[in-house]
């Protein structure tokens, strides 16, 4: 028994070590004194490429700026209609079981489609439709892309949710005098809202993640953040990149880390309650 | 029946939002692509109203064929090698105790949420000429000279199994936590051997989360095109990559049509899914 | 007296062939209705029905003699106790309980003294604050309870509410839900498939099966009296004799069982002629046994076993090849035969009425 978990843990070590072996090169090399134009050599440490980056003349911030305007518009719109869509199509207590249609199973792989097919289809999708609706606005043509593929996070996310709650509890409500509405409100909104808020993270990360449909959308400039890296590092490497990168990591660790630890501490203090 | 109106136009209104963005960002999108796929490219930009099917017949000259195959090739071996490092991963991480195995997570998903573009490049660093890999191989004499190895058909392939296996690990490590491990032993207990009821009866039983991740892997894999670009160098072009040359070259039609093939490529890998009963397994986040 | 409740040919498809075929009921005020059979016989749907989350293909809902059947549920007067408590998991007991006095825009002050009643009734006093994951399934019950009756409805439906509670709790909660009703004087519709629960609270029962009414009455008429094989079957234990009616002088008649001649009386709601096939459904704690002819009937068994278990002596007695009968007594009197003895065996054919054979289902 000792030695079979030995080897199974020696098999999901070398696979992190090796996931994270990038990772790591680009958080040394974001540290790398070498000013040369390819700087491969580490030759020291040192934080200038920091100081670049933050030193405002490096074109992230705006891009970086982009990226955040784009992404909360983004998570605004796919929210409210990701939470609502999945809401009305889960409305069918109080109906025959005929009315849960074709067209809804048919909608709902049209809404899913986006999360489904290779990006880059999209990407060429969203460019010539928009370029045949004129619709010419870089931010606008980017939230309506990224609204586009972040809905479906929402959706399935509050789907599966209300998939999983008694139907019952809505039933009481409208049997206690709450109208359909009201019922929205009072009851499902309610319970659906660590839904929400997950399918709002997810498409958050998705929105500033996306380099493959942005890259279509996009027309002339500076870019989204994930644009602007790439264009920095097709040619060689850029060692403002790898500082960026390595800040990027940080941040995304940190709230990872944080998410779960909140979330272990809210199961702690529910059992808790529970036995109190 | 006024009551049941009601609800159904409350509901109604729920869904419109939804419905109506589908339909226009959607359907009519990829229905403008289709279409697009059917017209004649113009002298210098754009397109004209010639209806054509030219740009499929040349789908099937050896230039496209070539890509396309080679593309089909490496998604299948993406696929592969995910299912080969990826399956024993999530079925080992579920069998751990709750607290490596939320250690593991966490570390799973970090470069999951982290952009791939950034993971990607830290691999150009790794394999560059004079890069680390090459360094540490010569210094432990295994080498003289500096490998090849970015710009090479490994390279994207690396590339694209480093890119996609969190999507093979996560769901197969859903699927074998939720496997009720008693019938391995009921299995074992009835005399098959371990490796024998590891076949006959968790894989079986897991089969469900190992083809979302083969849908969730290989789908994606045919579309990369910046890998290509980071790690292959422009010469080995892959289906998405091609895509995105003919867009540059302003060829929208030919781009359109290999949009459609590809399409219904994804299409019959779904299909093919649905088919062997997978139902619900791609909805894992 | 009006009924306050009035089912009018109820129908339901849901396009799956018919769940309910032409209901009728009349529902009275005061009355602990209980709607009983098995599951899948259409008694939940009804129930739904009657609160408005359901819509009938076809028929009427009367409510105090108005017609509410296009009237939404949240527009009725009738709430309901849902089988799993439905509590809203995210409201503590007090919000629970006052939602539908907020719904119903009641005064603050008005919410306070109506919850605290509400609570005060099914003795839960001081429980306001709670979360519904902290109380247990009991408790969960009388919330669900306390949150239906807060709001003085014309009907409550409970909807099989004791189901998920272990049977000593069960118990309870059906002394409790009957002193409450009497307590309340609303009118209760019950559902359960648990034939005793119905026999134990009702003060009328409704025999449900495949969508439609099979029989109604008193519990004691349920009992004594069913009118179907089905009713015979479902009600407590019974010994079904399948024979064959042979002779007919009125309700009197004579069943023919495997050689055996037996005389019986049919149902009230059955005129058998002879050559039908009919089914004696006799009651063990109806069968007497003992040294001398009973109940003027000349029939003859062998004990075939005996065991005794909580009180009660239970007798398998074989008549001929294919007949046993069951027998239950708590008196010592029929104790005294030991396995293997020949004894006379009769009951009251007054009691032990005979209905129709049923070929296709049973």
């Amino acid at each position: 028994m000792k030695k079979k978990s030995f080897g199974s843990l020696l098999f999901l070590s070398l696979v992190l070590l090796i996931m994270y072996l990038p990772i790591i090169v680009v958080v040394i090399y974001s540290f790398n004194d070498n000013t040369a134009r390819i700087p491969i050599a580490f030759t020291g440490w040192s934080t200038m490429w920091y100081q670049k980056l933050f030193s405002g003349r490096s074109g992230f911030g705006g891009a970086l700026v982009l990226s955040l305007r784009v992404a909360l518009w983004s998570v605004l719109v796919s929210s409210v209609v990701g939470t609502l869509g999945a809401i009305g199509m889960a409305q069918r207590t109080i109906m025959d079981k005929k009315h849960a249609t074709k067209m809804d199973a048919a909608m709902e792989m049209l809404v899913t489609l986006p999360i489904m097919i290779p990006e880059i289809i999209l990407g060429l999708a969203f460019m010539v439709i928009f370029n045949a609706l004129g619709i010419r606005g870089n931010e606008l043509r980017l939230v309506l892309a990224h609204s586009t593929f972040c809905i479906p996070y929402v959706f399935l996310n509050v789907k599966s949710r209300l998939a999983g709650m008694d139907p019952a509890l809505f039933d009481a409500a409208r049997d206690l005098g709450a109208n359909p509405a009201r019922v929205m409100r009072d009851i499902t909104l309610p319970l659906c809202r660590p839904a929400i808020i997950s399918g709002c993270f997810l498409a958050l990360a998705m929105s500033l993640d996306d380099f493959v449909i942005s890259f279509f959308v996009y027309g002339a400039g500076e870019g989204t953040l994930p644009i602007k890296i790439y264009s920095s590092v097709k040619v060689g490497v850029s060692p403002m990149v790898n500082a960026l990168c390595t800040i990027t990591m940080g941040v995304i660790f940190l709230a990872v880390a944080l998410s779960r630890y909140l979330s272990s501490a809210r199961a702690q203090r529910q059992k808790k309650l529970a036995r109190s | 029946m006024e009551t049941k109106q009601q609800d159904i136009r409350f509901s109604r209104l729920l869904k419109l939002p939804m419905y109506l963005w589908s339909i226009a960002f959607v359907f009519v999108s990829l229905l403008y692509v289709l279409g697009l796929s059917f017209l004649t490219r113009g002298e210098m930009v754009g397109v004209t109203n010639e209806i054509t099917f030219g740009n499929y017949l040349r789908l099937a000259s050896p230039q496209y064929l070539n890509v396309l195959l080679k593309s089909l090739r490496l998604a299948a071996l993406t696929t592969a090698l995910c299912i080969l490092i990826g399956y024993p991963f999530g079925y080992l991480m579920a069998r751990l105790n709750p607290m490596a195995r939320s250690i593991i997570m966490l570390l799973i998903i970090v470069p999951f949420w982290t952009n791939a573009l950034i993971r990607i490049y830290g691999w150009r660093i790794l394999l560059m000429g004079n890069g680390p890999v090459n360094s540490v191989l010569m210094q432990l004499g295994i080498i003289k000279e500096p490998l090849k190895l970015l710009y090479t058909d490994g390279a994207v392939l690396l590339g694209m199994v480093y890119a996609l296996i969190p999507f093979m690990i996560l769901p197969t490590f859903t699927t074998v936590d939720k496997l009720d491990f008693s019938v391995v032993e009921a299995a074992r207990d009835l005399g098959a051997s371990p490796l024998y009821a590891f076949f006959t009866i968790t894989v079986p039983l897991t089969l469900a989360g190992l083809m979302a991740g083969c849908v969730l892997v290989f789908i994606p894999s045919m579309g990369l095109f910046f890998l290509n670009d980071l790690l292959g160098g422009s010469k080995s072009v892959l289906a998405g990559g091609l895509i995105q040359q003919l867009i540059n070259s302003r060829d929208l039609p030919m781009a359109a049509a290999l949009s459609v093939l590809l399409l219904t490529v994804t299409g019959a890998v779904i299909a093919v899914y649905r088919r062997v009963g997978g139902s619900d397994g791609m909805s894992m986040f | 007296m009006e009924p306050i409740l009035r089912l009018k040919g109820l129908c339901k498809d849901f396009g799956e062939g018919p769940i309910l075929q032409n209901i009728d009921l009349d529902v009275y005020p005061g009355e602990f209705l209980t709607l009983l059979g098995p599951s899948g016989c259409g008694k939940t749907t009804t129930l739904r029905i009657i609160a408005g989350l359901e819509q009938p293909t076809s028929g009427h809902v009367e409510l105090e003699g108005v017609d509410v059947t296009n009237i939404p549920p949240e527009k009725r007067q009738v709430n309901t106790v849902f089988q799993n408590y439905a509590l809203f998991p995210h409201m503590n007991v007090f919000q629970n309980i006052a939602y539908g006095l907020r719904v119903m825009k009641v005064s603050k002050q008005e919410q306070r003294e109506r919850v605290q009643a509400a609570l005060a009734l099914v003795r839960l006093s001081g429980f306001e604050k709670r979360m519904p994951s902290q109380l247990s399934g009991g408790q969960k019950q009388r919330i669900a309870i306390a949150r239906a009756v807060v709001l003085q409805p014309k009907i409550l439906l409970l909807d099989e509410p004791l189901g998920a509670l272990d049977l000593k709790l069960r118990q309870e909660m059906q002394k409790e839900l009957k002193q409450l009703q009497r307590k309340l004087g609303i009118t209760f519709i019950y559902i359960t498939h648990d034939q005793e629960e119905a026999l134990n609270m009702s003060s009328r029962i409704v025999i449900m099966r495949n969508g439609k009414i099979e029989q109604m009455g008193t519990p004691e008429e349920i009992y004594e009296h069913p009118r179907t094989l089905f009713c015979a079957d479902f009600i407590g234990q019974s010994n079904l004799i399948h024979g064959v009616v042979t002779e007919q002088n009125g309700a009197d008649l004579k069943l023919n069982v495997s050689g055996l001649e037996l005389s019986a009386c049919a149902a009230s709601n059955w005129q058998p002629a002879k050559g039908d096939r009919a089914v004696l459904c006799l009651r063990p704690q109806r069968v007497r046994y003992g040294s001398q002819p009973q109940h003027g009937m000349n029939l003859k068994g062998v004990i075939e076993n005996k065991e005794y278990t909580g009180g009660m002596q239970h007798t398998q007695i074989r008549l001929n090849d294919s007949v046993v009968l069951n027998a239950v007594s708590q008196t010592a009197e029929m104790d005294k035969y030991s396995v293997g003895t020949e004894v006379y065996v009769g009951w009251s054919a007054a009691h032990s009425p005979i209905v129709p054979d049923e070929l296709e289902d049973m």
